[in-house]
């Protein structure tokens, strides 16, 4: 049940390191604080997540930001109703989400195409709105649901747990508290954990009919293949996994409110997984860490900052550079964003893995045709394009 | 001859299908025996895609019935059909493009082994060792071993065909459907094909053909039946269907090999 | 019952506008057959070029009049934009009026933008998968926000109503009602006979002339047309610059009823996207029918009668009729089969 291929153990030891030295490699970037590694790990639970449908299925899901709401909502109400420990919270998170694609995956995977794009961008604004309006009881509106001190937490009264005596209670797991780095440690090793579920799911027979049906439905119907339930099933997975994220939010920080559902959070996802290429492993991860890491540091330079980093350059050149760039900074780091988007889809359709592949390749024929002058070229091409 | 009553694989039972007023199939009454390679004939419009549409369950039919051993088709959906044993081959080859071609041939085999829907995420494709060994054998019988990494959609029109048919063969089908199983390839490519499908005729797999060219249908039927008008006109051995004079004047300009 | 008459009112307008959205979209899927995200950025530029032509407008001049002082003793300033100055009382009315006016600034405008847009990025994802066009115009739309949002700030820019027509045109009397029974605000109406007006202006240009009838026929069958020599391409150019024009007088005209911020856009998108869907992908009159639907149908959801039987059904209603329709009616209300379903 644990066994991966060589090449897969391989890839999940080189991820391991990678997120749990965060807290190294990241500094020279500027970027090593909990609140930011935190956002790293849980976003990339989300784009793996959201990688198993739309990566396997094809299926383009607008709507999976109001799994990650759900998740979020679920695990604040755990930590109202029952404990602040993190264990509940995450599970009911996860079941929640899970009963909630369950039923928006159902009725949206009726319809294929952007059809299905549609009805899932439609019941996520449906509950956007729903949890600003009428569900107002459950979500606390636009404050946002919060936990308060005399909440009744039954099982951690049950238990005796105090865990407080001054100011608000913080999540915690089995009695350790969850702040800065530990918080980040548990998001690093769930993300482990999904993206090693990942692997399994990709590797395994239940990935392959999901490519199947994203490359030949019809083939995989008169194969024998009922394609309704796995579908259903690849969709259900991935909303889990996006309540995963949700509820892993609310751990680090115990809030949840509804702009986390709104349709621009799951066009984030969904540019996040083409940034990195979708339908890779790998990807999805690349593409939530670089979406996140440029978020924080261009949001974070200020005109100041600017000033003193073109401060050699002549003053009339350096008020025109810095008025320049500080409309892609700061307030306007989404300018940014956007390019990187429109650049991305029309240079590397196949997202940075499969640029860094084809870079890769193109290296090694160069190389190639270094060391034999007379030039076989076509040796180094195959088939596959 | 023979001892044994013949053993009737599929049984289109009486079957009339209408399109409004359009009569598309006449009282089609069809006995697919075991082992045998049945082929259906007919000019351009004759009502064979209709035929093939009822057998294989998508197009009900407006009277009659198609019985799969013991088991009604009608309104099946496709995977159930197939489940049931039925493995079709499509006029133009419908394969996973996106798959290598050895994923390709393994993925019926797992519909086969574990049905219609099973959630299998933790073992992984490439341990499934007899599954893998028995895709790898039959490609090579199929000449595709060298492409076996490739990707589907890379491969030529005459070797997906092929790869279409190991795909449906590694489901070990009772019945195997081929619609026009030639169409579009070279004289080369077409008799490769034919002497692929006698092969596979030698181990006694049943087969229901579909075709137009007369080649093809002559070098492998058993039993010929002759569609024309959405009827049959003539049923019967290779050489009989071939004298006889309403197929003759039905396929007026076809030549009789 | 008049109540009635007055929410249906209420809709029209509203109606007019997601179906002078929609149908551009429908347009640019149609003929194109691309999923442009970014043609409620396209709407807002328009809402924007209207905020432009007043901000030109209304470049003043500060004088000081020595003759008059404020109550507290400092001499008064004087403004007077600079078109008043030089055109006295026309420049006033010119001022009054710039809402209605920037459409003629709008139509070349946007006619540059569209075309632009097209030659420029859209052009290349003719041929590329409806996920990428999503993304790509999606990119699109957050780029040109983000630059209106850089020149004119995060705050809504309320336009004004010409001063003669603010006011509320007794639409009862006109119907042999009671005066002053059902009263609806002068420029909503105007705004909905100025949509119709769009509208009528699309269907005939699309109906009787060779161009529209080229594009009409390449919305039914690229290929076939492309293989009769027409230089397709060309023509596409048009439309979507076209496409663009229409959202972006919608949106200049649209400007006195909601004060436009750089992501007005981005809130009547999701909306028109699913009016498209209702009135069927790549269906001109099921878009503008589905517009008009959906605007009205809100605007009764909206109705206290309503809100208090089914609470918060005002801010969902839209989404509900989408799903339900793509449920019962997967092809929308008036849409051709199989189109985009792979």
């Amino acid at each position: 049940m644990f066994s991966l291929s060589r090449k897969d153990v391989t890839t999940l030891a080189i991820f391991s390191v990678i997120v749990l030295t965060m807290p190294i490699w990241l500094s020279p970037l500027g970027a090593a604080y909990p609140g930011l590694m935190q956002k790293f790990a849980i976003y990339a639970i989300f784009a793996i997540g959201f990688n198993i449908l739309f990566g396997l299925t094809g299926y383009l899901s607008f709507g999976h930001a109001a799994f990650l709401g759900v998740g979020s909502y679920t695990a604040v109400w755990s930590f109202k109703l029952l404990s602040m420990d993190m264990i509940p919270a995450l599970i009911f998170a996860v079941i929640f989400a899970g009963i909630f694609a369950l039923f928006i995956g159902y009725f949206s995977l009726r319809r294929s195409g952007i059809y299905f794009s549609i009805l899932t961008l439609a019941f996520a604004q449906m509950s956007y709105s729903l949890a600003y309006s009428v569900l107002t009881p459950i979500t606390n509106g636009e404050t946002g649901l919060l936990i308060a001190r005399d909440d009744p937490r039954a099982i951690d009264a049950l238990l005796g747990v105090n865990q407080t005596t001054s100011g608000m209670p913080t999540p915690s797991l089995l009695g350790f508290d969850l702040g800065g780095y530990g918080g980040f440690y548990i998001c690093a090793v769930v993300s482990i954990a999904a993206f090693f579920l990942s692997q399994k799911i990709f590797a395994s027979p239940f990935g392959m009919a999901l490519r199947g049906i994203k490359s030949n439905q019809t083939r995989m119907k008169y194969t024998g293949f009922d394609t309704k339930p796995y579908m259903l099933t690849a969709f259900v997975i991935s909303g889990m996994f996006a309540g995963l994220a949700g509820g892993l939010l609310a751990v680090t920080d115990p809030i949840a409110g509804a702009e986390r559902m709104k349709w621009t959070e799951s066009g984030n996802i969904v540019l996040m997984t083409i940034l990195g290429g979708v339908g890779t492993l790998v990807g999805p991860v690349v593409g939530a860490w670089l979406i996140k890491y440029f978020e924080n540091i261009f949001s974070a330079i200020n005109v100041n900052m600017l000033n003193a980093f073109f401060d050699f350059l002549p003053e009339g050149m350096q008020a025109v550079m810095v008025t320049i760039l500080s409309k892609f900074v700061g307030e306007g780091w989404h300018l940014t964003l956007g390019l990187m988007f429109v650049v991305i889809v029309v240079f590397l359709p196949g997202g940075l893995v499969e640029g860094t592949e084809r870079l890769m390749r193109w290296l090694r024929r160069r190389s190639k045709e270094r060391d034999e002058p007379t030039g076989q070229v076509a040796s180094g091409r195959t088939g596959n394009e | 001859m023979s001892k044994a009553p013949p053993n009737v694989v599929l049984h289109v039972a009486d079957v009339f299908k209408n399109f409004g007023g359009l009569k598309a199939l006449s009282d089609i009454d069809l006995q697919i025996v075991e082992g045998q390679t049945h082929a259906i004939i007919g000019p351009n419009g004759a009502g064979k895609s209709t035929l093939l549409n009822v057998i294989i369950g998508q197009l009900p039919p407006t009277s009659g019935a198609v019985i799969f051993e013991g088991a009604m088709l009608t309104g099946l959906p496709p995977h159930k059909i197939n489940q049931l044993g039925i493995s079709r081959v499509f006029q133009t080859p419908e394969i996973f493009a996106d798959l290598s071609v050895l994923y390709n041939v393994m993925a019926p085999a797992f519909a086969r082994r574990d049905g219609a829907f099973r959630i299998d995420m933790f073992n992984a494709v490439q341990d499934q060792s007899d599954i893998r060994e028995e895709a790898e054998t039959l490609l090579r019988e199929f000449g595709l071993s060298d492409r076996r990494d490739d990707h589907a959609g890379a491969l030529s029109r005459g070797d997906k065909r092929r790869l279409e048919l190991a795909m449906c063969l590694i489901q070990r089908p009772r019945l195997l459907l081929l619609d026009e199983p030639t169409a579009g390839m070279s004289r080369h490519d077409t008799n490769t094909t034919i002497d692929l499908l006698k092969a596979i005729k030698q181990r006694g797999m049943t087969i229901v053909i579909i075709e137009h060219d007369m080649h093809v249908v002559f070098s492998l039927a058993d039993q010929i039946s002759v569609l024309a008008q959405g009827r049959f006109i003539a049923s019967g051995l290779p050489q009989e269907v071939k004298d006889d004079p309403r197929v003759k004047e039905a396929y007026l300009g076809v030549p009789a090999e | 019952m008049n109540a009635f008459l007055a929410q249906l009112l209420n809709g029209l307008d509203k109606g007019g506008a997601y179906a002078l959205i929609a149908l551009g979209l429908t347009l640019v899927f149609g003929t194109l057959g691309v999923v442009n995200f970014a043609h409620g950025a396209l709407f807002m530029l328009g809402c924007f070029c209207a905020v432009t032509f007043r901000y030109f407008l209304t470049i003043e001049t500060v004088t000081i009049d020595p003759t008059k002082l404020s109550p507290w003793g400092a001499p008064v300033e004087v403004r007077t934009p600079l078109v008043q100055s030089w055109l006295g009382d026309w420049g006033a009315i010119l001022v009054d009026y710039s809402v209605p006016i920037s459409v003629l600034f709008t139509v070349p405008v946007m006619l540059v933008i569209g075309i632009a847009m097209e030659r420029g990025l859209i052009k290349h994802f003719y041929k590329r998968s409806h996920a990428e066009q999503i993304l790509v115009t999606f990119g699109l739309a957050i780029v040109l926000q983000e630059i209106v949002k850089s020149f004119f700030g995060a705050n809504p820019k309320p336009q004004p109503i010409p001063a003669d027509l603010r006011m509320a045109a007794d639409v009862g009397a006109w119907f042999g009602m009671e005066a002053q029974k059902l009263t609806y605000p002068l420029w909503r109406l105007i705004y909905l006979l100025f949509s119709l007006g769009v509208i009528g202006a699309v269907f005939a240009f699309m109906r009787y002339t060779t161009f529209g009838m080229v594009v009409r026929a390449g919305m039914a069958d690229r290929e076939t047309v492309g293989l009769l020599g027409i230089d397709i391409d060309k023509r596409f150019t048009i439309v979507f610059g076209m496409a663009a024009v229409v959202a972006g007088v919608a949106g200049a005209m649209y400007t006195p009823l909601l004060p436009p911020n750089y992501h007005i856009g981005m809130d009547f998108l999701v909306l028109s996207f699913v009016v498209v869907v209702v009135g069927g992908m790549g269906s001109l009159p099921g878009a503008v029918v589905a517009g008009f639907l959906l605007g009205v149908l809100q605007s009764f959801a909206s109705m206290n009668e309503v809100k208090s039987i089914i609470p918060g059904i005002d801010q969902i209603i839209i989404y509900l009729v989408a799903i339900v329709i793509l449920l019962v009616r997967p092809r929308g209300l008036m849409g051709r089969s199989g189109v985009m379903e792979s």
